[in-house]
């Protein structure tokens, strides 16, 4: 059904058709207005769920990742120094592999403290281990709830999910968006089953103390896993095309890409601006377009390159800096170039104290000669990359 | 334990191979609740020395459904765990436990336990407190007490061991008006084990505070460890205590207390007491405050 709503009340009926049993979030601008619309939910009784009131957003991620443990789809959303404030528990969350959802209402990072909007809290936590959408407009971020949801709890998958919306921009500005039917909705998202889960019937235990003969390949299981999404990402939004009759997610979008001498890169809200600004440059006959990046996590690479590799000139614009370095999201497109001379070669190694011996240094070098790599894993241990680390869909 | 006991072997819920010190107050200490919640309970255990002595991966002494997650989040853990099973419906039939130790809850994990009191989820909260960051290699915590040296507060020409006295965190819990707030002791395993099942018997959020000698953060013989804890209630300095919805309900009577003197003797953090009578004194101050505020020898 086609409502006027603003952004934040889009996304909080996106997450009520999904149907999570528990809720739990700290009020944050401009956040706020998706949890007061959900606890409202919850108090008239439209949706059925436990609702937390929590004392910090540090809890807020740890009672949805204890009821996600439990079994049970959940949702929670932040923004801001609420997200950094989570950070601690946002990479347990991905390390422990349990598929919960958030909505991040992109702000600005104190000092000065800022409420309004640009996108470097949620970049901040780029290596958490979630997988991190940004939409465009607010029926992409009620549609990209239901979709993060498909994608985290496919057994394969088991990843956590951030669907990023900038603040203000996006949560409180209005717009006409497409709520769709409950049915249509439990046909696209049958019930959470989770895999593994706490149960007095099959007591597993679970956040083990990881030493340096496990460490790093739960770590490449998180990063094979997150590069499977690359595939994943758009048969998920495929599958939502086919229910719901409108695009549903993908790792890029193009516009008007084909042709053009110029190409603008960027995430999330500011999209819509820049297309604007193309057709009325197209108009003048001006080959402008834009490489739009709707999956920052996993970046889409390959795509990148295949959309960029003929255009002459390429503009990257960043909504957050890694101060002393530079825009991200420019590092990230530039290092897709990084082709020519000389080859550079990427390799991973020794985390959580796996020991990083001559042989090591050996192996990395034999590894170069035969081929150029860009994120091989050292010394990993075969058998244990089985199921047990949930990698390989 | 032979091939012949593995039945009654099935019985207990945190068995042994875990890679606690010898004569560790809390391994022991935790096998007591977990044993005593049975089958039909999950735990959500904080970082400390109980999780990393129990869950080596890919070993695990747990045979309850058991998570850490974090230092300072077990109480919120337990509050999503809590919130799941009562959207399953079974909260009725399965009770679920948060711990920690006592730097995990009395510092880093106040806040999220006080929000996990005030919010009046059907928990039980278990602190072992064994007086000090034992997993990070003896550091003075909110509990650690009056005068003991950690390496935190080590002893020194302008130091001599730790300044404060312990939280009260017993009352800061009882404070929360919550059904019920205990203080217990492995030196006094069957009154341990009664405020367990009691406060697993009681809907709403508990608090079980146990005290735990430690052999090497203490600096005690191993096989002291229950003596020291007895000796620990018996001059005062541990009292046992019950609350129930903010008012204190039971104690522990101790007719004639103990001077400190042996209870600090056989413990290597107190030994500078034996030389500084200031120190020995103001710390049998806090065992006579004790002893007074309680009414332990009334
Ligand atoms: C946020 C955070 N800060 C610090 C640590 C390091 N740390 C791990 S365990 C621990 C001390 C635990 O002390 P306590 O809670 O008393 O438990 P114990 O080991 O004594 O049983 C510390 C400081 C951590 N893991 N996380
Ligand atoms: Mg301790």
């Amino acid at each position: 059904m086609k409502q006027f709503l603003e952004g934040s009340f889009a996304v909080a009926e996106g997450a009520k058709l999904c149907k999570p049993g528990v809720v739990s979030a700290y009020p944050i601008t401009p956040q706020t207005h998706i949890v007061e619309r959900l606890a409202d939910f919850v108090a008239t009784g439209s949706l059925n769920a436990q609702f937390v009131n929590v004392e910090s957003e540090h809890s807020a991620a740890t009672v949805v990742l204890g009821a996600c443990a439990a079994g049970v789809r959940v949702f929670t959303a932040t923004s801001s120094q609420g997200l950094i404030y989570m950070s601690e528990v946002l990479f347990n969350i991905a390390g422990m592999r349990f598929p919960v959802v958030m909505v991040c209402a992109n702000r600005a990072l104190s000092a000065p403290i800022n409420i309004w909007n640009d996108q470097q809290d949620a970049v901040s936590l780029r290596d958490s281990g979630w997988v991190q959408v940004y939409a465009e407009n607010n029926q992409e971020a009620l549609d990209f709830v239901l979709q993060a949801y498909k994608l985290g709890e496919n057994p394969k998958i088991m990843l956590p999910i951030i669907v990023n919306m900038d603040g203000f921009i996006l949560t409180h500005g209005m717009e006409t968006v497409d709520v769709p039917a409950n049915e249509l909705v439990d046909k696209f998202l049958p019930p959470y089953k989770a895999p593994y889960k706490l149960d007095v019937e099959n007591p597993m235990s679970f956040g083990l103390l990881g030493d340096p003969t496990v460490y790093i390949e739960t770590r490449y299981a998180l990063h094979k896993t997150l590069e499977d999404c690359l595939s994943m990402i758009p048969q998920v939004g495929k599958e939502f095309e086919a229910t719901f009759g409108r695009k549903g997610l993908d790792l890029v979008e193009l516009y008007k890409v084909e042709d053009a001498k110029t190409v603008i890169v960027a995430m999330g809200s500011v999209c819509g601006t820049i297309k604007d600004y193309i057709d009325t440059q197209r108009e003048e006959g001006k080959k402008i377009g834009l490489l739009r990046i709707v999956s920052y996590r996993p970046f889409p690479k390959e795509k990148v390159y295949e959309a960029l590799k003929k255009i002459p000139k390429v503009l990257v614009l960043d909504k957050s800096i890694s101060l002393g370095s530079e825009g991200p999201l420019y590092t990230e497109v530039k290092s897709v170039f990084a082709n020519k001379k000389p080859k550079v070669s990427g390799f991973v190694a020794g985390l959580g104290g796996r020991d990083i011996t001559i042989e090591t240094i050996k192996d990395m070098v034999d590894i170069s000669r035969k081929k150029e790599v860009r994120c091989e894993f050292l010394g990993l241990r075969p058998e244990l990359l089985k199921e047990d680390f949930y990698v390989g869909i | 334990m032979s091939e012949s006991d593995n039945g009654h072997f099935e019985e207990y819920m945190f068995v042994s191979g875990h890679t606690a010190c010898a004569g560790c107050g809390q391994s022991l200490a935790a096998r007591i609740v977990a044993d005593c919640a049975g089958k039909n309970a999950m735990v959500a255990n904080a970082t400390g020395c109980l999780e990393v002595f129990s869950t080596k991966a890919p070993e695990s002494a747990w045979r309850t459904p058991w998570i850490h997650s974090l230092f300072e989040n077990s109480s919120a853990l337990a509050s999503g765990m809590e919130a799941a099973l009562r959207y399953l419906g079974k909260i009725d039939n399965t009770r679920v436990i948060a711990q920690g130790g006592d730097g995990g809850t009395a510092d880093i994990g106040i806040q999220a336990l006080s929000g996990m009191l005030e919010r009046g989820h059907d928990v039980l909260y278990v602190c072992y407190d064994n007086e000090a960051y034992m997993n990070t290699g003896i550091q003075r915590s909110g509990l650690t007490p009056l005068t003991a040296s950690t390496t935190t507060s080590p002893l020194g020409a302008k130091m001599h061991g730790n300044w404060r006295n312990k939280k009260p965190l017993i009352e800061i819990c009882a404070a929360h008006f919550i059904p019920y707030a205990a203080t217990a002791s492995v030196g006094y395993i069957q009154d341990l084990q009664r405020k367990v099942k009691k406060a697993l018997s009681i809907r709403g959020p508990k608090y079980i505070q146990i005290h735990v000698p430690c052999p090497l953060g203490w600096g005690h013989d191993s096989n002291l460890t229950i003596d020291i804890g007895k000796s620990a209630v018996l001059c005062g300095l541990y009292p046992l205590v019950e609350y129930e919805f903010g008012k204190l309900a039971n104690v522990f009577k101790v007719p004639t207390p103990k001077p400190i003197n042996d209870y600090v003797k056989a413990q290597s953090r107190f030994k500078h007491l034996l030389k500084d009578e200031a120190a020995l004194k103001s710390l049998q101050e806090v065992a006579n405050k004790n002893i007074e505020y309680y009414g332990l020898n009334k």
